[in-house]
């Protein structure tokens, strides 16, 4: 019976409060925009760090006498690796049809190669590690595998690690510091747009504490009194939730269109729809938090009569 | 049933009220008077333990009031009816829900507040104004309705300061009346005003307040400053 009572109280108080309710949906919303967009700029960000880091990898090249068997151990080897993300083999034959796709209008190149008579390119193995600062240990390992070396001399040609070593580094130090500086920029808006929530449901509940007084007076208790505010927060948060994530809508689709080519693939509206259940639960479980403990607060102070 | 024992309240340099002894016996109707800034309102928000006392203690039967823990308050306020001359209804509720909400504060079943709201708008006379809300009703109407609300659960106590301070004479005279009714029913009750008209008509005891002291007392008084 209570609880009834404290929730059509509530739903009543938020009907008649009218102007002073819709502003308060309003700026909660606004608070859920900022929410939502430092929702999609981590997952562009991570999107982006994910395809720069797939862009880079070391590849091991074997010289001539080196067998397909022996190659293939060693890889075995590498996938076992727990730094190990993918390794790809590619064998001399492949390397050169690779080599004379891409050199298809370049005849003098081609000529040349035709005059060599035989293959000049090696098989290679292509190693992704799972985090760019992991290659290094990846080198050792290869420096010290035996496999390589079977029968006396390694049947490794070259490593690309040195050339790359210096981007990979820069990179690594690059996808640290962007994370470091989202997780900063999500903090000071996350915490900027609380402070707003707050400062706008006090307000509305500035506007009531005569009311609130009267309620004390009267006799009701303070948790009574409290109730229904707290029922109207929640009501707003929700409210706040639903219209967001339908203003996300047409924003995410629009914005997915323009954009998806600059953020090398990434497409807003396709990631908004693929997650739109977990988006809409943040948004929906941030209103309702936000709304009940910004009212739970703001109230206190007009208790102590 | 309300003592007050040597209470002195002052708000720092200013005193509002000095070395105040005052007994109220049950079913007495008390009339306070006194120019503006005497000490009236102090007196009642005092009992109402809207304030505390600087020295002295107020009693409400064997309860010091002002030794209440804040959770206990509550409990405490339903035993007092409170009306005030600028109404205080809930300006969002209708008239009948301002008057719903003290029974609803206090835990009452729905079937008690369907049956006793409509007869309290019936004993001040507001029937037909059940859904107005108080911004649609006048001066008279809403202190009618904060009466209601007062009595709603029948406190022991009712409480008026300066009811009729923003009334006409013909909705004074109307307050009086239904404040006197409730009194015959046997519920004690306390009044300020400045209307020496209120005073006569009553015809009860009379205190006077006069710079934070009681300057006269009179058992079946009439309006003397």
């Amino acid at each position: 019976m209570l609880l009834r009572r404290v929730w059509i109280a509530g739903a009543k108080n938020f009907v008649r409060g009218g102007v002073v309710s819709a502003a308060t949906v309003l700026v909660m919303t606004v608070t859920l925009g900022i929410i939502s967009f430092l929702i999609f700029l981590s997952a562009l960000l991570n999107f982006t760090l994910d395809v720069v880091r797939d862009k880079v990898d070391i590849s091991v090249y074997f010289v001539n006498s080196a067998s397909e068997e022996n190659i293939l151990a060693v890889k075995d080897q590498l996938v076992k690796l727990p730094q190990v993300a993918a390794v790809t083999y590619k064998s001399a034959d492949d390397a050169l049809v690779e080599f004379r796709t891409k050199h298809a209008n370049d005849q003098l190149t081609l000529q040349a190669l035709d005059e060599l008579g035989y293959n000049p390119l090696d098989a290679s193995l292509a190693i992704q590690a799972k985090d760019p600062s992991q290659y290094e240990s990846i080198v050792k390992f290869l420096d010290s595998s035996p496999t390589l070396s079977a029968g006396g001399t390694s049947i490794v040609h070259n490593i690309n690690y040195a050339q790359n070593k210096e981007s990979i580094d820069k990179l690594s130090l690059a996808i640290t510091a962007t994370r470091q500086i989202g997780i900063a920029v999500v903090i000071l808006f996350g915490l900027a747009s609380i402070l707003i929530a707050f400062a706008t449901i006090r307000l509305a509940i500035y506007t009531s504490k005569d009311e609130i007084a009267v309620m004390k007076l009267v006799g009701a208790s303070n948790a009574y009194v409290r109730a229904p505010f707290i029922v109207e927060g929640v009501i707003t948060g929700v409210l706040s939730a639903v219209i967001m994530s339908v203003i996300l809508w047409p924003i995410t689709i629009y914005v997915g269109m323009k954009t998806a080519s600059w953020f090398s693939g990434f497409n807003l509206g396709s990631y908004f729809f693929s997650h739109f259940l977990i988006i809409f639960g943040i948004l929906l479980v941030s209103g309702i938090l936000l709304g009940a403990v910004a009212s739970m607060f703001a109230i206190r102070k007009y208790l102590k009569v | 049933m309300i003592y007050f024992d040597r209470v002195s309240k002052r708000y720092g340099p200013t005193t509002a009220l000095e070395d105040i002894t005052l007994s109220i016996a049950p079913k007495e109707f008390l009339s306070i008077v006194g120019h503006s800034g005497a000490g009236k309102t102090t007196l009642l928000k005092l009992l109402l333990a809207e304030e505390r006392p600087t020295d002295g203690s107020v009693f409400f039967e064997s309860v010091d009031v002002n030794n209440l823990p804040l959770s206990a308050l509550h409990h405490y306020r339903r035993k007092i009816g409170t009306v005030f001359q600028d109404f205080r209804l809930i300006p969002n509720k209708t008239a009948y829900e301002n008057i719903a909400f003290a029974m609803e504060a206090t835990g009452r079943s729905d079937e008690e507040i369907a049956s006793d709201v409509p007869y309290i708008l019936e004993l001040v006379n507001l029937a037909d104004k059940a859904s107005h809300f108080p911004d649609q009703l006048s001066g008279g109407e809403k202190q009618r309705i904060a009466i209601g609300r007062a009595i709603i659960n029948q406190p022991d106590v009712i409480v008026a300061d300066e009811p009729t301070g923003n009334l006409d004479p013909v909705n004074t005279y109307e307050i009086v009346e239904i404040l006197k009714k409730i009194n015959s029913m046997g519920t004690t009750i306390i009044i300020t005003t400045h209307n020496k008209g209120v005073v006569d008509a009553i015809g009860k005891r009379v205190i006077t307040m006069d710079a934070g002291k009681i300057a006269r007392d009179d058992a079946g008084g009439k309006y003397v400053l």
